[in-house]
């Protein structure tokens, strides 16, 4: 007996009303293809390219009470329509980075001050965190990036300008880029 | 690098396995009503003690003795001096049928926590989410279903 509409809703609200929802998350259409964007108490810890691999390693790094909320991810969803809408180029959203840590913190620490459509690269990045001969660490950072998009690694490319890679497939870097206009 | 990996189904995959059979269970014991309440507080017991799971096994009993439980204490409410039977939902598996065969004579509560625990190897949190009880409930459930089981097999 397939479970009403509304009664499935009422759940969810209630599970999130009384605290017990380690991340809430929802599906959206967006040009690049369905994203899966996730949330805790502290914000944003996820958008991923590929949804059903991603719902276990959230459960992984954020617990697995891990349950589809769509109120709850309404302000994440709204500002990444404005953003492919062309009419956002910041976003202002709090994240949660809890899992990574030490240079890969540091590099999308770093890589949050790209701005939008700019590019720079590897080793530019890697200089910037202190570690100039680490451009290949950056890439693995970049390649790990739990939240693309809003911690734009579209925007780091190769030291001839080459796209290089994107955990994401390049094909999404091209477009991430041509609508920023950093790409002709 | 070593990384734990959870053996536990994310909630949502959990949840959208079972809603439909738990409303099913609940529809048929309160009708379509009553069964509306029963079904959120089903999925919110088990969302209580969900991250006290060791491991992803026997979900499906876990969540429908929850659901008979609610199920008995919403009909109890209505209903205080009916008399009414209760068998836990505990599906015959050929590995545990002996366990579950020599436990036929406990309690309904006594064999559910001894068969949660030692056949299906649940923590007490869960055991006692499913029975509508505590952690320290399920836990004297266990011990003195297993004292019973000890009396009949000396005497």
């Amino acid at each position: 007996m397939t479970v009403p509409t509304d009664l499935d809703q009422r759940f969810r609200d209630a599970a999130t009303r009384e605290g017990l929802v380690d991340v809430a998350y929802d599906l959206a259409d967006s040009p690049v293809g369905e994203l899966l964007v996730a949330v805790t108490d502290r914000g944003l810890c996820r958008i991923a390219y590929r949804p059903d691999d991603a719902l276990d390693e959230i459960a992984n790094d954020f617990g697995v009470r891990v349950l589809r909320v769509p109120r709850r991810v309404e302000g994440v969803r709204r500002e990444l329509d404005e953003y492919f809408d062309g009419r956002r180029r910041e976003f202002d959203l709090e994240l949660d980075l809890t899992p990574v840590a030490d240079f890969h913190r540091l590099a999308l620490d770093e890589l949050a001050r790209v701005p939008y459509g700019q590019v720079t690269t590897y080793g530019t990045l890697a200089a910037k965190v202190g570690r100039p001969k680490a451009a290949r660490a950056i890439g693995g950072a970049m390649n790990r990036n739990p939240i693309p998009i809003v911690l734009p690694c579209h925007r780091v490319v190769g030291a001839g300008g080459a796209l290089v890679g994107y955990a994401g497939g390049l094909e999404r870097k091209e477009l991430l880029l041509r609508l920023e206009g950093a790409l002709l | 690098m070593m990384e734990a990996t959870v053996t536990i189904p994310p909630f949502e995959r959990f949840y959208a396995e079972h809603r439909d059979e738990v409303y099913g269970l609940l529809a048929r014991r309160l009708g379509r009503q009553r069964a509306e309440d029963a079904f959120q507080e089903t999925f919110l017991r088990a969302l209580r003690s969900y991250p006290s799971l060791r491991h992803g096994e026997y979900l499906r009993a876990w969540v429908l003795t929850i659901a008979r439980n609610v199920a008995v204490d919403a009909f109890r409410r209505e209903r205080p001096t009916a008399e009414l039977e209760e068998q836990a939902e505990l599906p015959r598996r050929p590995a545990y049928a002996e366990l579950e065969h020599l436990t036929d004579a406990l309690p309904p509560t006594e064999r559910a926590a001894v068969v949660f625990r030692y056949a299906y190897d649940m923590p007490y949190a869960a055991i006692g989410a499913a029975l509508g009880s505590s952690e320290d409930a399920a836990r004297q459930a266990a011990s003195a279903g297993v004292r019973r089981l000890r009396r009949k097999e000396t005497t």
